[in-house]
Protein backbone atom coordinates (compact mmCIF):
# COMPACT_ATOMS: atom_id res chain seq x y z
CA UNK A 1 0.00 0.00 0.00
CA UNK A 2 2.84 2.25 0.67
CA UNK A 3 4.15 2.19 -2.40
CA UNK A 4 5.35 5.47 -2.46
CA UNK A 5 8.43 6.12 -5.10
CA UNK A 6 10.79 8.56 -4.14
CA UNK A 7 12.04 10.27 -7.03
CA UNK A 8 16.16 9.25 -7.02
CA UNK A 9 17.88 12.44 -6.78
CA UNK A 10 18.86 14.02 -10.11
CA UNK A 11 22.03 12.92 -11.43
CA UNK A 12 23.26 16.59 -12.55
CA UNK A 13 26.55 16.09 -12.78
CA UNK A 14 25.99 12.95 -14.83
CA UNK A 15 24.65 15.55 -17.42
CA UNK A 16 22.60 13.11 -19.02
CA UNK A 17 19.52 14.16 -21.18
CA UNK A 18 16.60 12.30 -20.76
CA UNK A 19 14.86 12.10 -24.47
CA UNK A 20 12.33 13.90 -23.93
CA UNK A 21 14.55 17.27 -23.27
CA UNK A 22 16.68 16.30 -26.27
CA UNK A 23 13.17 16.11 -28.57
CA UNK A 24 11.89 19.56 -26.53
CA UNK A 25 15.52 21.02 -27.36
CA UNK A 26 14.69 20.26 -31.33
CA UNK A 27 11.71 21.66 -31.16
CA UNK A 28 12.16 24.70 -29.22
CA UNK A 29 14.83 25.92 -31.63
CA UNK A 30 12.67 25.28 -34.40
CA UNK A 31 9.74 27.55 -32.96
CA UNK A 32 12.37 30.22 -32.23
CA UNK A 33 13.50 29.98 -36.02
CA UNK A 34 9.74 30.66 -37.30
CA UNK A 35 9.03 32.98 -34.91
CA UNK A 36 11.56 35.09 -35.51
CA UNK A 37 11.26 35.36 -39.09
CA UNK A 38 7.21 35.61 -38.73
CA UNK A 39 7.69 38.59 -37.10
CA UNK A 40 10.52 39.97 -39.20
CA UNK A 41 8.54 42.14 -42.14
CA UNK A 42 11.95 42.60 -44.28
CA UNK A 43 12.07 38.91 -44.80
CA UNK A 44 8.09 38.02 -45.05
CA UNK A 45 6.89 40.68 -47.22
CA UNK A 46 9.07 40.39 -50.22
CA UNK A 47 8.64 36.22 -49.92
CA UNK A 48 5.21 36.88 -50.10
CA UNK A 49 4.48 39.79 -52.26
CA UNK A 50 6.69 39.27 -54.92
CA UNK A 51 5.03 35.96 -56.18
CA UNK A 52 1.43 36.62 -55.45
CA UNK A 53 1.65 40.34 -57.28
CA UNK A 54 3.25 38.58 -60.37
CA UNK A 55 0.12 36.07 -60.35
CA UNK A 56 -2.41 38.04 -60.05
CA UNK A 57 -0.89 40.42 -62.53
CA UNK A 58 0.44 38.10 -65.11
CA UNK A 59 -1.53 34.41 -64.33
CA UNK A 60 -5.04 35.91 -63.51
CA UNK A 61 -5.76 39.74 -64.54
CA UNK A 62 -3.87 39.47 -68.03
CA UNK A 63 -4.27 35.78 -69.00
CA UNK A 64 -8.05 36.41 -68.87
CA UNK A 65 -8.11 36.08 -72.68
CA UNK A 66 -5.77 33.13 -72.68
CA UNK A 67 -8.01 30.65 -70.56
CA UNK A 68 -7.54 28.66 -68.08
CA UNK A 69 -4.50 27.30 -69.06
CA UNK A 70 -2.22 30.15 -69.01
CA UNK A 71 -3.52 30.53 -65.11
CA UNK A 72 -2.74 26.85 -64.80
CA UNK A 73 0.59 27.05 -66.45
CA UNK A 74 1.40 30.48 -64.31
CA UNK A 75 0.37 28.61 -61.02
CA UNK A 76 3.22 26.04 -61.15
CA UNK A 77 5.57 28.41 -61.97
CA UNK A 78 5.15 31.35 -59.84
CA UNK A 79 4.50 28.76 -57.41
CA UNK A 80 8.14 27.60 -57.94
CA UNK A 81 9.15 30.76 -57.71
CA UNK A 82 7.70 31.64 -54.33
CA UNK A 83 9.12 28.30 -52.84
CA UNK A 84 12.76 28.84 -54.00
CA UNK A 85 13.02 32.41 -52.05
CA UNK A 86 12.39 30.93 -48.22
CA UNK A 87 14.94 28.52 -48.90
CA UNK A 88 17.80 30.79 -50.56
CA UNK A 89 17.32 33.37 -48.32
CA UNK A 90 15.69 32.29 -45.17
CA UNK A 91 18.64 29.52 -45.36
CA UNK A 92 21.70 31.86 -47.41
CA UNK A 93 21.01 35.82 -45.73
CA UNK A 94 20.97 34.26 -42.24
CA UNK A 95 23.45 31.99 -42.12
CA UNK A 96 25.90 34.67 -43.73
CA UNK A 97 24.86 36.81 -41.04
CA UNK A 98 24.83 34.56 -38.28
CA UNK A 99 28.60 33.99 -38.98
CA UNK A 100 29.34 37.04 -39.09
CA UNK A 101 27.74 38.15 -36.25
CA UNK A 102 28.60 35.30 -33.56
CA UNK A 103 25.62 33.87 -33.19
CA UNK A 104 26.70 31.21 -34.80
CA UNK A 105 29.74 30.39 -32.73
CA UNK A 106 27.38 30.65 -29.32
CA UNK A 107 25.51 28.15 -30.96
CA UNK A 108 28.34 25.89 -31.13
CA UNK A 109 29.94 26.96 -27.89
CA UNK A 110 26.12 26.01 -26.44
CA UNK A 111 25.04 22.61 -25.68
CA UNK A 112 22.57 22.44 -28.76
CA UNK A 113 21.60 19.14 -29.79
CA UNK A 114 23.56 18.47 -33.17
CA UNK A 115 21.66 19.94 -36.42
CA UNK A 116 19.20 21.81 -34.44
CA UNK A 117 20.26 24.95 -35.81
CA UNK A 118 20.24 23.69 -39.43
CA UNK A 119 17.07 22.10 -39.16
CA UNK A 120 15.34 24.94 -37.27
CA UNK A 121 16.07 27.01 -40.22
CA UNK A 122 14.57 23.66 -42.45
CA UNK A 123 11.54 24.14 -41.07
CA UNK A 124 10.94 27.75 -41.35
CA UNK A 125 11.69 27.62 -45.05
CA UNK A 126 9.03 24.44 -45.26
CA UNK A 127 6.20 26.89 -43.46
CA UNK A 128 7.14 29.65 -45.33
CA UNK A 129 7.15 27.91 -48.39
CA UNK A 130 3.93 26.00 -47.97
CA UNK A 131 2.55 29.64 -46.68
CA UNK A 132 3.46 31.18 -50.30
CA UNK A 133 1.49 28.30 -51.87
CA UNK A 134 -1.57 27.89 -49.86
CA UNK A 135 -1.65 31.83 -50.62
CA UNK A 136 -1.57 31.23 -54.87
CA UNK A 137 -3.81 28.50 -54.65
CA UNK A 138 -6.37 30.52 -52.89
CA UNK A 139 -5.65 33.18 -56.06
CA UNK A 140 -6.16 30.61 -58.47
CA UNK A 141 -9.26 29.21 -56.52
CA UNK A 142 -11.47 31.97 -55.06
CA UNK A 143 -10.10 35.07 -58.04
CA UNK A 144 -9.21 33.36 -61.68
CA UNK A 145 -12.08 29.98 -60.02
CA UNK A 146 -9.11 27.40 -61.99
CA UNK A 147 -10.81 23.73 -61.99
CA UNK A 148 -8.73 22.15 -59.82
CA UNK A 149 -9.00 19.35 -58.13
CA UNK A 150 -8.28 18.22 -54.10
CA UNK A 151 -5.75 16.16 -55.30
CA UNK A 152 -3.64 18.53 -57.71
CA UNK A 153 -3.96 21.05 -55.53
CA UNK A 154 -2.72 18.78 -52.90
CA UNK A 155 0.15 17.83 -54.88
CA UNK A 156 1.15 21.46 -55.43
CA UNK A 157 1.39 22.04 -52.12
CA UNK A 158 3.46 18.73 -51.24
CA UNK A 159 5.80 19.82 -54.33
CA UNK A 160 6.70 23.53 -52.56
CA UNK A 161 7.08 22.30 -49.49
CA UNK A 162 9.64 19.78 -49.68
CA UNK A 163 11.05 21.44 -53.28
CA UNK A 164 12.58 23.90 -51.13
CA UNK A 165 14.81 21.65 -49.76
CA UNK A 166 17.41 21.87 -52.73
CA UNK A 167 17.61 25.07 -52.60
CA UNK A 168 17.96 25.53 -48.38
CA UNK A 169 21.29 23.71 -49.42
CA UNK A 170 21.78 25.88 -52.63
CA UNK A 171 21.35 28.87 -50.05
CA UNK A 172 23.45 27.16 -47.17
CA UNK A 173 26.29 27.16 -49.66
CA UNK A 174 26.38 30.27 -50.42
CA UNK A 175 25.94 31.71 -46.65
CA UNK A 176 28.91 29.69 -46.00
CA UNK A 177 31.03 31.32 -48.68
CA UNK A 178 29.96 34.92 -47.88
CA UNK A 179 29.96 36.75 -44.69
CA UNK A 180 27.36 39.42 -43.54
CA UNK A 181 25.45 42.40 -45.75
CA UNK A 182 26.86 41.08 -49.00
CA UNK A 183 24.52 37.78 -49.20
CA UNK A 184 21.33 39.06 -50.23
CA UNK A 185 23.14 40.57 -53.19
CA UNK A 186 24.50 37.67 -54.23
CA UNK A 187 21.95 35.25 -53.74
CA UNK A 188 19.57 37.74 -56.24
CA UNK A 189 22.16 37.39 -59.00
CA UNK A 190 21.65 33.43 -58.12
CA UNK A 191 17.58 33.55 -57.79
CA UNK A 192 16.39 36.22 -60.30
CA UNK A 193 18.94 34.64 -63.27
CA UNK A 194 17.84 30.97 -62.33
CA UNK A 195 14.06 32.00 -62.42
CA UNK A 196 14.12 33.15 -65.97
CA UNK A 197 16.55 30.82 -67.19
CA UNK A 198 14.52 27.79 -66.26
CA UNK A 199 11.62 29.24 -67.67
CA UNK A 200 9.56 30.40 -64.47
CA UNK A 201 8.82 33.54 -65.74
CA UNK A 202 8.38 32.96 -69.62
CA UNK A 203 7.62 29.69 -71.06
CA UNK A 204 10.98 27.95 -71.59
CA UNK A 205 9.72 27.46 -75.60
CA UNK A 206 9.49 31.07 -76.27
CA UNK A 207 13.05 31.36 -74.88
CA UNK A 208 16.08 30.80 -77.17
CA UNK A 209 17.27 26.95 -78.07
CA UNK A 210 20.55 27.53 -76.33
CA UNK A 211 18.77 28.39 -73.61
CA UNK A 212 16.07 25.92 -72.84
CA UNK A 213 18.81 23.14 -73.87
CA UNK A 214 21.20 24.00 -70.95
CA UNK A 215 17.44 24.32 -68.52
CA UNK A 216 18.45 21.20 -66.90
CA UNK A 217 21.09 22.62 -65.33
CA UNK A 218 19.26 24.56 -62.91
CA UNK A 219 17.27 22.78 -60.22
CA UNK A 220 14.43 25.14 -60.58
CA UNK A 221 13.85 24.00 -63.87
CA UNK A 222 13.45 20.07 -62.58
CA UNK A 223 11.05 21.49 -59.65
CA UNK A 224 9.43 23.42 -61.80
CA UNK A 225 8.37 20.32 -64.24
CA UNK A 226 7.53 18.45 -60.97
CA UNK A 227 4.88 21.72 -59.94
CA UNK A 228 3.50 21.47 -63.34
CA UNK A 229 2.69 17.58 -63.32
CA UNK A 230 1.13 18.59 -60.27
CA UNK A 231 -1.62 20.88 -61.93
CA UNK A 232 -2.07 18.02 -64.74
CA UNK A 233 0.14 19.60 -66.98
CA UNK A 234 3.11 17.02 -67.01
CA UNK A 235 4.68 15.60 -70.03
CA UNK A 236 6.25 12.46 -69.21
CA UNK A 237 7.59 10.83 -65.72
CA UNK A 238 8.08 13.64 -62.92
CA UNK A 239 10.11 11.18 -60.43
CA UNK A 240 13.64 11.83 -62.49
CA UNK A 241 13.28 15.46 -62.06
CA UNK A 242 12.87 14.72 -58.23
CA UNK A 243 15.96 12.10 -58.14
CA UNK A 244 17.31 15.14 -60.02
CA UNK A 245 16.84 17.38 -56.86
CA UNK A 246 17.34 15.26 -54.55
CA UNK A 247 20.52 15.19 -56.33
CA UNK A 248 21.28 18.65 -56.14
CA UNK A 249 20.30 19.27 -52.63
CA UNK A 250 23.00 16.15 -51.53
CA UNK A 251 25.40 18.30 -53.57
CA UNK A 252 25.23 21.57 -51.70
CA UNK A 253 24.71 20.04 -48.75
CA UNK A 254 27.69 18.51 -48.40
CA UNK A 255 29.67 21.14 -49.97
CA UNK A 256 28.34 23.51 -47.33
CA UNK A 257 29.26 21.15 -44.70
CA UNK A 258 32.41 20.78 -45.52
CA UNK A 259 32.70 24.45 -45.68
CA UNK A 260 31.34 25.20 -42.47
CA UNK A 261 33.60 22.38 -40.71
CA UNK A 262 36.77 23.81 -42.20
CA UNK A 263 35.51 27.66 -41.71
CA UNK A 264 32.53 27.75 -38.91
CA UNK B 1 31.57 10.27 -7.89
CA UNK B 2 33.76 12.32 -6.03
CA UNK B 3 35.76 14.97 -7.94
CA UNK B 4 36.30 17.58 -6.08
CA UNK B 5 40.07 17.46 -7.15
CA UNK B 6 39.64 16.88 -10.53
CA UNK B 7 40.20 19.83 -12.59
CA UNK B 8 36.49 21.37 -13.93
CA UNK B 9 38.88 22.99 -17.20
CA UNK B 10 42.29 22.11 -18.22
CA UNK B 11 44.71 23.25 -20.73
CA UNK B 12 47.72 21.10 -21.53
CA UNK B 13 50.49 22.62 -23.49
CA UNK B 14 48.16 23.59 -25.95
CA UNK B 15 49.34 25.21 -28.75
CA UNK B 16 47.60 27.14 -31.26
CA UNK B 17 48.50 28.68 -34.69
CA UNK B 18 46.73 30.96 -37.62
CA UNK B 19 49.12 30.49 -40.27
CA UNK B 20 52.37 31.37 -39.69
CA UNK B 21 51.03 33.25 -36.53
CA UNK B 22 51.53 31.75 -33.22
CA UNK B 23 48.74 32.54 -31.22
CA UNK B 24 49.13 30.29 -28.22
CA UNK B 25 52.63 28.84 -27.42
CA UNK B 26 52.08 25.98 -24.58
CA UNK B 27 49.83 27.41 -22.48
CA UNK B 28 49.03 25.29 -18.87
CA UNK B 29 45.54 26.39 -17.38
CA UNK B 30 43.87 24.87 -14.81
CA UNK B 31 40.85 25.34 -13.40
CA UNK B 32 39.33 24.19 -9.81
CA UNK B 33 35.54 23.59 -8.70
CA UNK B 34 34.57 26.79 -7.23
CA UNK B 35 36.96 29.21 -8.26
CA UNK B 36 37.22 32.01 -10.57
CA UNK B 37 40.21 32.77 -12.25
CA UNK B 38 40.82 35.60 -13.89
CA UNK B 39 42.51 35.61 -17.83
CA UNK B 40 44.51 39.03 -18.07
CA UNK B 41 46.37 39.95 -21.44
CA UNK B 42 46.58 43.03 -23.30
CA UNK B 43 44.92 42.10 -27.37
CA UNK B 44 46.16 39.20 -28.92
CA UNK B 45 47.77 38.13 -25.71
CA UNK B 46 45.59 34.93 -26.07
CA UNK B 47 42.53 34.99 -23.65
CA UNK B 48 39.99 34.63 -26.72
CA UNK B 49 42.11 31.54 -28.17
CA UNK B 50 42.61 29.92 -24.79
CA UNK B 51 38.38 30.22 -24.59
CA UNK B 52 37.60 29.34 -27.76
CA UNK B 53 39.82 25.89 -27.19
CA UNK B 54 38.24 25.41 -23.61
CA UNK B 55 35.06 25.62 -25.76
CA UNK B 56 36.09 23.34 -28.09
CA UNK B 57 35.79 25.92 -30.87
CA UNK B 58 38.83 25.38 -31.95
CA UNK B 59 41.21 22.23 -32.25
CA UNK B 60 44.62 22.54 -30.61
CA UNK B 61 47.61 22.49 -32.43
CA UNK B 62 49.55 20.56 -30.09
CA UNK B 63 48.61 19.56 -26.11
CA UNK B 64 45.11 19.51 -24.78
CA UNK B 65 41.95 20.76 -23.97
CA UNK B 66 39.35 19.54 -21.19
CA UNK B 67 36.25 20.32 -19.99
CA UNK B 68 35.45 17.99 -16.59
CA UNK B 69 38.27 15.47 -18.12
CA UNK B 70 36.56 15.12 -21.38
CA UNK B 71 37.24 16.49 -25.22
CA UNK B 72 35.18 20.56 -25.07
CA UNK B 73 33.44 19.16 -27.87
CA UNK B 74 31.65 16.36 -26.54
CA UNK B 75 28.08 17.68 -26.02
CA UNK B 76 28.11 15.90 -22.22
CA UNK B 77 31.10 18.65 -21.58
CA UNK B 78 29.48 21.22 -22.80
CA UNK B 79 25.83 20.74 -20.91
CA UNK B 80 27.24 21.55 -17.78
CA UNK B 81 28.74 25.25 -19.37
CA UNK B 82 27.64 28.41 -19.98
CA UNK B 83 28.85 30.95 -22.11
CA UNK B 84 29.08 34.61 -22.82
CA UNK B 85 30.98 35.91 -25.33
CA UNK B 86 32.59 39.16 -26.50
CA UNK B 87 29.92 39.61 -29.84
CA UNK B 88 26.91 37.65 -30.41
CA UNK B 89 23.87 39.23 -32.19
CA UNK B 90 21.39 37.41 -30.99
CA UNK B 91 17.99 36.97 -32.87
CA UNK B 92 16.56 41.14 -32.84
CA UNK B 93 12.82 39.97 -33.18
CA UNK B 94 12.84 37.22 -30.70
CA UNK B 95 11.67 38.34 -26.81
CA UNK B 96 13.81 38.12 -24.15
CA UNK B 97 11.72 35.45 -22.42
CA UNK B 98 11.49 33.55 -25.26
CA UNK B 99 15.72 33.35 -25.55
CA UNK B 100 15.87 32.33 -22.39
CA UNK B 101 13.20 29.93 -22.58
CA UNK B 102 15.51 29.00 -25.42
CA UNK B 103 18.83 28.41 -24.25
CA UNK B 104 17.16 26.57 -21.28
CA UNK B 105 15.85 23.83 -23.27
CA UNK B 106 19.60 23.07 -23.95
CA UNK B 107 19.96 21.93 -20.67
CA UNK B 108 18.82 18.85 -18.85
CA UNK B 109 18.59 20.78 -15.34
CA UNK B 110 17.62 24.26 -16.04
CA UNK B 111 17.43 27.48 -13.64
CA UNK B 112 13.35 28.28 -13.50
CA UNK B 113 13.20 31.25 -15.65
CA UNK B 114 11.95 33.64 -13.11
CA UNK B 115 15.48 32.68 -11.03
CA UNK B 116 17.63 33.27 -14.40
CA UNK B 117 15.73 36.49 -14.67
CA UNK B 118 16.35 37.66 -11.37
CA UNK B 119 20.24 36.96 -10.77
CA UNK B 120 20.74 39.01 -14.17
CA UNK B 121 18.35 41.93 -12.98
CA UNK B 122 16.51 41.47 -16.44
CA UNK B 123 12.70 40.41 -14.79
CA UNK B 124 11.70 43.69 -15.98
CA UNK B 125 12.58 42.69 -19.38
CA UNK B 126 11.63 39.45 -20.13
CA UNK B 127 8.72 40.81 -22.78
CA UNK B 128 10.74 43.08 -24.55
CA UNK B 129 12.06 42.14 -28.33
CA UNK B 130 16.10 41.79 -27.78
CA UNK B 131 16.59 44.57 -30.78
CA UNK B 132 15.05 46.97 -28.48
CA UNK B 133 17.24 46.55 -25.81
CA UNK B 134 20.20 49.19 -25.16
CA UNK B 135 23.60 47.37 -25.09
CA UNK B 136 24.10 47.07 -21.87
CA UNK B 137 20.85 45.47 -21.59
CA UNK B 138 21.55 42.84 -23.96
CA UNK B 139 24.72 42.40 -22.34
CA UNK B 140 22.70 41.17 -19.08
CA UNK B 141 20.73 39.21 -21.15
CA UNK B 142 23.51 37.81 -22.73
CA UNK B 143 24.74 36.62 -19.04
CA UNK B 144 21.44 35.32 -18.35
CA UNK B 145 21.47 33.13 -20.73
CA UNK B 146 25.38 31.84 -19.50
CA UNK B 147 23.46 30.88 -16.43
CA UNK B 148 20.44 29.64 -17.24
CA UNK B 149 21.54 26.06 -17.69
CA UNK B 150 22.55 25.80 -14.07
CA UNK B 151 26.14 25.53 -14.78
CA UNK B 152 29.11 24.34 -13.09
CA UNK B 153 31.83 26.61 -15.46
CA UNK B 154 30.48 29.44 -16.31
CA UNK B 155 33.20 31.41 -19.56
CA UNK B 156 32.06 35.44 -19.57
CA UNK B 157 34.57 36.89 -22.13
CA UNK B 158 34.59 40.73 -21.48
CA UNK B 159 31.47 40.44 -20.16
CA UNK B 160 31.04 44.29 -18.51
CA UNK B 161 32.40 46.29 -21.76
CA UNK B 162 29.15 48.53 -22.24
CA UNK B 163 27.67 48.52 -18.87
CA UNK B 164 27.05 51.59 -16.63
CA UNK B 165 28.95 51.01 -13.33
CA UNK B 166 25.47 50.48 -11.70
CA UNK B 167 24.92 47.12 -13.73
CA UNK B 168 28.64 46.06 -13.58
CA UNK B 169 28.02 46.20 -9.36
CA UNK B 170 24.96 43.98 -10.41
CA UNK B 171 26.97 41.48 -12.60
CA UNK B 172 29.71 41.05 -10.00
CA UNK B 173 27.47 40.32 -7.07
CA UNK B 174 25.88 37.89 -9.44
CA UNK B 175 29.06 36.32 -9.96
CA UNK B 176 29.91 36.03 -6.28
CA UNK B 177 26.97 34.13 -5.78
CA UNK B 178 27.21 31.75 -8.30
CA UNK B 179 30.96 31.28 -7.10
CA UNK B 180 29.41 31.00 -3.72
CA UNK B 181 27.06 28.04 -5.20
CA UNK B 182 29.82 26.70 -6.37
CA UNK B 183 30.41 27.75 -9.56
CA UNK B 184 33.17 27.96 -11.53
CA UNK B 185 33.99 30.93 -13.63
CA UNK B 186 36.70 31.70 -16.39
CA UNK B 187 36.80 35.51 -16.58
CA UNK B 188 38.51 37.85 -19.24
CA UNK B 189 38.48 41.59 -18.95
CA UNK B 190 40.14 44.88 -19.54
CA UNK B 191 39.31 45.89 -15.92
CA UNK B 192 41.91 45.35 -13.51
CA UNK B 193 39.63 46.10 -10.94
CA UNK B 194 37.37 43.77 -11.86
CA UNK B 195 39.67 41.08 -11.49
CA UNK B 196 41.09 42.31 -8.21
CA UNK B 197 37.03 42.40 -7.01
CA UNK B 198 36.38 39.19 -8.20
CA UNK B 199 39.32 36.49 -8.56
CA UNK B 200 40.72 34.33 -6.63
CA UNK B 201 43.40 33.51 -8.91
CA UNK B 202 44.71 35.57 -12.09
CA UNK B 203 46.51 34.49 -14.88
CA UNK B 204 48.19 36.74 -17.26
CA UNK B 205 48.65 36.09 -20.97
CA UNK B 206 51.16 37.55 -23.36
CA UNK B 207 52.16 36.88 -27.34
CA UNK B 208 50.21 33.07 -26.08
CA UNK B 209 52.18 32.17 -22.98
CA UNK B 210 51.06 32.56 -19.10
CA UNK B 211 53.40 34.90 -18.03
CA UNK B 212 52.51 34.60 -14.35
CA UNK B 213 49.50 32.94 -12.49
CA UNK B 214 48.46 32.64 -8.86
CA UNK B 215 46.62 35.09 -6.01
CA UNK B 216 45.78 38.47 -6.70
CA UNK B 217 48.21 38.71 -3.66
CA UNK B 218 50.85 36.56 -5.17
CA UNK B 219 50.90 38.58 -8.59
CA UNK B 220 51.02 41.87 -6.46
CA UNK B 221 53.74 40.59 -4.50
CA UNK B 222 55.72 39.49 -7.66
CA UNK B 223 56.18 43.21 -8.74
CA UNK B 224 56.79 44.04 -5.66
CA UNK B 225 56.24 47.81 -6.58
CA UNK B 226 54.76 51.04 -4.72
CA UNK B 227 53.51 53.79 -6.19
CA UNK B 228 54.74 57.52 -4.14
CA UNK B 229 52.72 60.59 -5.14
CA UNK B 230 53.55 64.14 -4.28
CA UNK B 231 53.89 67.78 -4.79
CA UNK B 232 57.68 68.82 -4.94
CA UNK B 233 59.73 70.76 -7.85
CA UNK B 234 62.50 67.66 -8.09
CA UNK B 235 63.29 67.03 -11.71
CA UNK B 236 61.44 63.63 -12.81
CA UNK B 237 64.25 62.40 -14.92
CA UNK B 238 66.60 62.63 -12.23
CA UNK B 239 64.41 61.07 -9.73
CA UNK B 240 64.37 58.38 -12.33
CA UNK B 241 67.81 57.69 -12.34
CA UNK B 242 68.49 56.97 -8.34
CA UNK B 243 68.66 53.49 -7.58
CA UNK B 244 65.50 51.03 -6.93
CA UNK B 245 63.11 53.39 -8.87
CA UNK B 246 61.35 51.90 -11.38
CA UNK B 247 60.36 54.88 -12.95
CA UNK B 248 59.28 58.61 -12.42
CA UNK B 249 57.03 61.16 -14.50
CA UNK B 250 55.46 64.36 -13.65
CA UNK B 251 51.85 64.25 -14.19
CA UNK B 252 49.50 67.39 -12.86
CA UNK B 253 52.34 68.96 -11.38
CA UNK B 254 52.81 66.00 -9.04
CA UNK B 255 55.52 63.93 -9.03
CA UNK B 256 54.93 60.17 -9.65
CA UNK B 257 57.47 57.37 -8.71
CA UNK B 258 57.24 53.66 -8.47
CA UNK B 259 60.19 51.73 -7.16
CA UNK B 260 60.11 48.73 -4.93
CA UNK B 261 62.07 50.06 -2.39
CA UNK B 262 59.41 53.26 -1.35
CA UNK B 263 60.93 53.51 2.19
CA UNK B 264 64.63 54.06 1.15
CA UNK B 265 62.96 56.40 -1.44
CA UNK B 266 60.96 58.44 0.62
CA UNK B 267 63.65 59.28 3.13
CA UNK B 268 66.06 60.61 0.31
CA UNK B 269 62.93 62.55 -1.63
CA UNK B 270 62.14 64.13 1.68
CA UNK B 271 66.43 65.43 2.62
CA UNK B 272 66.51 66.41 -1.48
CA UNK B 273 63.47 68.20 -1.06
CA UNK B 274 62.08 69.88 2.40
CA UNK B 275 59.50 71.57 0.75
CA UNK B 276 57.77 68.37 -0.65
CA UNK B 277 54.01 68.18 0.41
CA UNK B 278 51.10 65.52 0.02
CA UNK B 279 53.22 62.46 0.04
CA UNK B 280 51.52 59.96 -0.95
CA UNK B 281 52.78 56.21 -0.69
CA UNK B 282 50.37 53.53 -2.02
CA UNK B 283 50.97 49.77 -2.75
CA UNK B 284 51.26 49.18 -6.64
CA UNK B 285 47.43 47.66 -7.90
CA UNK B 286 46.84 44.80 -10.35
CA UNK B 287 46.98 47.49 -12.90
CA UNK B 288 50.92 48.36 -12.22
CA UNK B 289 51.75 45.15 -11.99
CA UNK B 290 50.49 44.11 -15.04
CA UNK B 291 52.23 46.90 -16.62
CA UNK B 292 55.17 45.93 -15.31
CA UNK B 293 55.02 42.29 -16.37
CA UNK B 294 54.44 42.63 -20.12
CA UNK B 295 57.24 45.46 -20.03
CA UNK B 296 59.99 43.26 -18.85
CA UNK B 297 58.72 40.51 -21.65
CA UNK B 298 58.90 43.22 -24.38
CA UNK B 299 62.18 43.78 -22.63
CA UNK B 300 63.64 40.42 -22.74
CA UNK B 301 62.30 40.35 -25.98
CA UNK B 302 64.08 43.19 -27.35
CA UNK B 303 67.55 42.55 -25.68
Amino acid sequence: MDAVTVPAPAPAAAAGMPPRRVLGAYLAEARSECLRYLRAPGFMLPIVLFPTMFYLLFGIVMAKSEGTDATRYLLASYGVFGVMSPGLFGFGVSLAIERDGGLLTLKRALPMPPGAYLLGKMLMAMAAAAMVVLLLLAMALGLAHLPLTAAQAGALLLTGTLGVLPFCALGMFVGTLIKGQGAPGMLNLVYLPMSFLSGLWFPLPMLPKVLQQIAPVWPSYHLDRIALAAVGLGQGAWWPHALALAGFAAAFLLLAARRLRRHG
Amino acid sequence: MNEPLQPVARLAGAVKRYGAQLALDGVDLVLRRGELLALLGPNGAGKSTSIGLLLGLLRPDAGRAELFGLDPQRIEARRRIGVMLQTAMLPPTLRVGELLRLTASYYPDPRPLAESAALAGIGDLLKRPYGRLSGGQQRRVQFALALCGRPELLFLDEPTVGMDIDARRRLWAAMRALVDEGCSVVLTTHYLEEAEALAQRVAVLDKGRVLSEGSVDELRAKVALSRIRCLSDLDAEAVARWPQVASASRAGGRLQIATSAAERVVRRLLDADPELRELEVQRAGLAEAFTELTRETAEQEAA
